[in-house]
């Protein structure tokens, strides 16, 4: 079992990040890009009775800082 | 009195802010990370800047789950002191000693220099040594110290008197132009810039050692 964990700043928060990319985008002659947000992947490998329930924990716990951050969980076989 | 300083993997400030606890009269312990107690009547703890464990996922997140922490934490919930420092402030907010969160600074770059700054508030004992308004130059050297909080945690720390410091010039983009704040008790301060570097006149600046003095002091009467 396996889960992926995509953790992005939340909408509101200012992603310098995500913002430099885009600069650097348009610099590049790259004309069509309204907007970048910058976030991370955090990829799994889950142990037989892991359960979404526990991915969620470990991302309240750990993964994402909820104060900032907002998380997606996705489960795969 | 007696003060404790928290050493992570990866904590760089550790030794400095223990010569300033000891220089203003505290009996100093490094307390290793993976410690799960303080020692025996520790008035205040340090936690110092660095790079605690790379600062790997987020600034201060590992650490922020050390079992130390959790001592640190109970001394906290009984009214103890605590002093967050740089990485020291991103551990605190991690662990939710203090509000809100530090990102990454506007500008993109790790900023090292001297910062002006206003002292928000004396009402505390890390503070008492200034005037509110008072003007300090400290050092700061961070990537990440872009104070960052919602609409009512920023009106709370303004109405409750919680901002400690305040930049001069903002560095960083931080919400408010804030550099250090308070926990509700005010017993606990987070603040970005470093007073532990300014406390003998051979650092090129005395302006931290007022913080430290008026901790002793402060302290000892406890």
């Amino acid at each position: 079992m396996k889960a992926t964990v995509t953790v992005m700043l939340k909408q509101g928060v200012l992603d310098p990040q995500g913002e430099a990319v885009k600069s650097a985008l348009g610099a590049l002659g790259f004309a069509g890009v309204e907007g970048v947000r910058q976030g991370k992947v955090i990829e799994l490998d889950l142990a037989p009775g892991a359960t979404e329930a526990d991915v969620t924990a470990m991302c309240e716990k750990l993964l994402a800082n909820t104060v900032i951050e907002s998380y997606r969980v996705e489960m795969q076989g | 009195m007696k003060a404790a300083v928290i050493v992570f993997p990866g904590s760089n400030c550790d030794r400095d802010l223990a010569v300033a606890f000891r220089a203003a009269g505290f009996e100093t312990t490094m307390v290793w990370h993976k410690d799960g107690a303080l020692p025996e009547g520790v008035d205040i703890v340090g936690v110092p800047g660095g790079f605690s464990y790379g600062d790997y996922l987020r600034c201060g997140a590992i650490a922020a789950q050390s079992p130390v922490m959790r001592a640190v934490s109970a001394h906290a919930a009984r009214g103890g002191h605590v002093l967050g420092i740089c990485n020291g402030f991103q551990v605190l907010c991690e662990t939710r000693l203090l509000p809100g969160a530090l990102m990454r600074n506007a500008g993109l770059k790790f900023v090292c220099k001297m910062q002006r700054l206003s002292v928000g508030t004396a009402d505390s004992a890390f503070t008492a040594g200034y005037a509110a308004g008072q003007e300090v130059t400290f050092p700061i050297a961070h990537h990440d110290g872009n104070y960052v909080a919602d609409a009512q945690t920023l009106a709370s720390l303004e109405a409750e008197d919680r901002i400690a410091f305040r930049y001069i010039g903002n560095p960083n983009g931080a919400m408010g132009d804030i550099a250090g704040i308070l926990s509700p008790n005010r017993r606990v301060l987070g603040l970005m810039p470093h007073p532990e570097r300014v406390v003998d006149a051979a650092q090129g600046g005395t302006d931290g050692a007022a913080m430290f003095r008026a901790l002793a002091e402060a302290l000892v009467a406890a």
